[in-house]
């Protein structure tokens, strides 16, 4: 490995590496504002100066290519001299408006003009003043902020792939702008705000609400989809004021998308805090002693066959296993946590997770999406096959059109004949997938849903069986599973009967055949209520409430703990950052109370028995944030033909696909906004 | 300099004549394969002389579809550049260099007559419409100091008076000759008399 001098200390590092980067690895820190990790190289902030050997003048580290035998010095006087004077060059326009700024207490700038900062501006001039742009309901402006460093539009185009945001003009009249005056049309344009080093981007819906050293800082998990991106929620009381990403390289690097980071007001508004009855048509407050009284009643009039239960799309481990008991303790044999009548074949972890993995993505050089918008559905993994798409330019196939994904792909029809094409080597895509060593095949729920959907996903299983693309080496089969609790509640086996296409319960539902329904948080069901008693435990008056006859008070995601499998089999854990409003109580202590009601003995005397109990029955997980260890398992399914259907994809209201989001007024605008965007493109 | 302003009145939409697309696939065929991005240059440039000498918002759009390059991108090197212009100019469009070599001999006098001839604000246009002056950086003929371009000619060695004649006949529309004013030949020395009286070449 080549070798390289970095303050007389000798290290070696990898080819291909820059200056800055020898430098961290002999861990000097550089103060630096335009360069980031994962987007190109700009070179414009000039705070990175760096005295090399043989060179006159200091050298722009982040730009310069390390070489063998370089000698680099960081602590020089000359050193700190430049960068003293870009400083100043970078205060010279810079407002004095940390008091008022939000950035204040996470600045870049701030803090490196604390070591590099000059005492006193030099500069008697005007300082420059720049008009706000608008960006859209969630980024704030303050463009007199604004050093330049064009990490915003580096990531929109590069990683958002929207080219929206550009900088105009030169010198001392460069400004940074969206054209038109418009929105960024990106799921991921919030994370511009964390880029920004200055205050020029801040967060509109979290202006002057806090500062940073106000707030308690939790690690948790994000469960507005099925990613699992992590996140750290920042609270201040009970109140959850922002949402932060966490880096994670397997899932969300260090990105989150919009409705993850902002969907967070929703948790504030709408909520559940006392139970509730329905008397005379009419919700009343109530007390537990006397809810807990009539759900006991109601159960025990109700023909247990005529007793439904089904979990929403945000629900923990825990929360699933604790139902499931107390539903097998009460003896019914009716639940399902599906929101959509998808098909699903829980034998073999394999047959309903993302098994290429998210950072796979990144080696796959084929790709090809079957009923499937990864953009609205997992905007992570969407983000991660754009990534590969600009680095590898990777040919992207769909079945099915997903509309704009930010890349560039082929629709290669939107037919089961297609997928049929597909399976005898006869498509467009198959002279490419042939020769492909890495290939991933998406299914989205949208094709699982069609009545072929059980054959589509037999016979591209053993499809890629006989290709061998499900081995230990490569494994090419992905659902693309939309909700959080999904994958952990197919583990639980949280669905009955699932000899046939498994859909009776969507029947039952559909042709009102329950005489009583307990719904725990599920909001996004299709059910239009008769004659039957609707029991709805969950954090949000959202449809479901409103049509309930009793309603449990439980907490939002953020206010108990959890554990969650996210669409690739990663375990992982949600923390309690905040606590519930008003009588509101854990999932597990209710199922608990109507337990004691019944006079069962198998509750859970603790939180730790159980998540110990509920991972006991966990599917082949591997510890914490691993991916699971899958078995390939050959068997032959009775495969049946594909029948001519159409592959729709499902459309899905982004900003408004769970109840927390309904809740939040930020969403409802972001959706108002994209609403008016696609009605101003298509003229109408 | 100041960021370039915009035009507030812009056409619906723009289009290259039959002529200027022919040409602009000339120019397209100059870059290699995949690299076709880089005209935007020459295309701005082309869609500039089409349109009396400035370029309008759709032919931004226009070139961007042309090249498939995102519209921003195209906007970014429209305002980068000085040479093109985003709002309309005069007929003559004079640009009067104010960099250190014109300024020593006397450029800010020739601003000061663009002023009270043609109009007190740069980037204006002349209240005949025929006219409009700004001012720019070094326009690479120090040599000849004080310079001025206008459209695609050079007026050199100008002073006071020169500059007032010159810019009557832009006023009157009969435009004067480019070139010296002091009688030089493109850039060969001046005659001058040294102080013993002998001419020195």
């Amino acid at each position: 490995m080549p070798k390289i001098i970095i303050n007389n200390k000798e290290i070696e590092f990898e080819n291909g590496m820059t200056v800055l980067q020898a430098c961290e690895l002999a861990g000097e820190e550089i103060p630096r504002f335009c360069y980031h990790e994962r987007l190109s190289i700009a070179g414009n902030c000039r705070m990175c100066l760096v005295e090399m050997e043989k060179s006159s003048k200091p050298i722009a580290s982040c730009a310069m290519p390390a070489t063998d035998g370089m000698k680099i010095k960081t602590n020089t006087e000359m050193v700190e001299k430049a960068r003293k004077g870009v400083m100043e060059f970078l205060l010279a326009n810079h407002p004095l408006d940390c008091p008022v700024c939000d950035q204040g207490g996470e600045c870049d700038l701030q803090d490196q003009s604390l070591y590099y900062g000059f005492d006193k501006s030099r500069f008697k001039e005007n300082k420059r003043e720049v008009k706000d742009k608008y960006m859209g309901p969630l980024i704030k402006t303050i463009m007199t902020r604004c050093i330049h460093c064009t990490r915003c539009v580096r990531f929109a185009t590069e990683i958002g792939g929207v080219t929206e945001i550009g900088a105009i003009g030169r010198g001392e009249n460069m400004e940074i702008t969206t054209y038109l005056e418009k929105s960024m049309e990106s799921e991921l344009s919030a994370n511009v705000i964390d880029l920004c080093p200055v205050g020029a981007l801040t967060s509109k819906p979290y202006a002057f609400e806090a500062r940073p050293w106000e707030l308690k800082k939790t690690e948790t998990i994000d469960v507005m989809d099925g990613v699992g991106s992590n996140i750290r929620v920042d609270t201040y009381g009970w109140e959850v004021k922002r949402i932060l990403p966490r880096l994670n390289d397997n899932i969300n690097e260090e990105w989150i998308s919009d409705k993850t980071r902002y969907a967070c007001d929703g948790l504030l508004k709408q909520r559940l805090d006392k139970p509730y009855k329905r008397e005379n048509g009419k919700l009343v407050e109530s007390n537990w002693d006397e809810v807990i009284d009539i759900i006991y009643s109601k159960i025990n009039e109700t023909e247990k066959s005529k007793i439904a239960g089904h979990i929403g799309d945000m629900q923990s481990l825990e929360t699933i296993n604790s139902f499931k008991s107390l539903l097998e303790s009460l003896n019914i044999n009716n639940y399902d946590f599906r929101e959509k009548p998808f098909y699903i074949n829980p034998k073999n972890k394999i047959n309903y997770i993302f098994n290429s993995s998210i950072k796979g993505i990144e080696k796959s050089d084929f790709i090809l999406l079957i009923g499937s918008n990864p953009r609205l559905e997992a905007t992570m993994v969407n983000a991660r096959i754009r990534k590969n798409f600009v680095l590898k330019k990777t040919p992207i196939f769909s079945i099915g059109d997903a509309g704009d994904l930010t890349y560039d792909y082929k629709i290669i029809g939107n037919k089961t004949e297609d997928i049929k094409k597909f399976l005898n080597n006869e498509s467009q895509a198959s002279k490419i997938f042939l020769k492909s060593k890495y290939p991933i095949i998406i299914i989205g729920e949208s094709a699982l849903q069609l009545a072929s959907g059980r054959s589509i996903f037999e016979n591209l299983k053993k499809f890629l069986i006989e290709q061998n693309f499900i081995s230990d080496k490569w494994n090419a089969l992905n659902i693309l599973i939309q909700n959080a609790s999904t994958v952990g509640a197919i583990d639980l086996d949280f669905l009955k009967d699932y000899k046939k296409n498994n859909l009776e319960f969507f029947d039952n539902i559909k042709n009102n055949k329950f005489k009583l329904l307990y719904f725990v948080g599920s909001d996004n069901l299709d059910f239009t209520k008769k004659d039957e008693f609707v029991i709805y435990q969950g954090s949000h008056g959202d449809h479901r409430a409103q049509a309930a006859d009793i309603i449990l008070p439980s907490p939002a995601f953020t206010e108990q703990n959890g554990l969650f499998i996210n669409l690739e089999g990663r375990l992982q854990k949600s923390v309690k950052s905040s606590y519930p409003p008003g009588e509101a109580k854990e999932d597990w202590k209710i199922f608990n109370l109507i337990h004691q009601k019944f006079k069962y003995n198998n509750i859970f005397n603790s939180f730790k028995e159980l998540r110990d109990k509920t991972l006991n029955k966990v599917k082949n997980h591997s510890d914490f944030g691993l991916l699971p260890e899958t078995k390939i398992d050959k068997e032959d399914s009775d495969l049946d033909n594909l029948a001519d259907e159409t592959i729709n994809i499902n459309e899905l209201d982004y900003y408004f696909s769970n109840s927390v989001a309904r809740s939040s007024k930020t969403m409802s605008e972001c959706r108002s906004v994209r609403l008016k965007n696609i009605k101003n493109k298509t003229g109408t | 300099m100041s960021l370039k302003k915009v035009y507030d009145k812009q056409p619906e939409s723009f289009e290259f004549t039959k002529d200027n697309l022919d040409l602009a696939k000339r120019i397209l065929e100059k870059y290699p394969k995949g690299k076709e991005k880089s005209a935007v240059m020459p295309l701005l440039y082309l869609a500039q002389s089409q349109n009396n000498n400035w370029i309008p918002l759709a032919a931004l759009k226009y070139i961007g579809n042309y090249l498939s390059m995102p519209y921003v991108n195209v906007y970014e090197i429209a305002t980068f550049y000085s040479m093109y212009n985003l709002a309309p100019v005069g007929k003559y469009f004079l640009q009067i260099c104010t960099t250190s070599p014109c300024l020593l001999r006397g450029a800010n006098e020739i601003v000061k007559v663009c002023q009270s001839k043609i109009s007190k604000d740069k980037d204006t246009i002349s209240n005949n419409g025929l006219c409009s002056w700004t001012e720019v950086e070094c326009l690479g003929a120090c040599v000849n100091a004080p310079v001025m371009q206008v459209n695609n000619d050079y007026y050199e060695d100008l002073d006071k008076i020169n500059t007032e004649k010159i810019l009557n006949s832009f006023i009157e529309d009969k435009p004067l000759k480019p070139g010296s004013y002091r009688g030089r030949k493109n850039t060969a020395p001046e005659k001058k008399q040294n102080n013993n009286g002998a001419n020195n070449a």
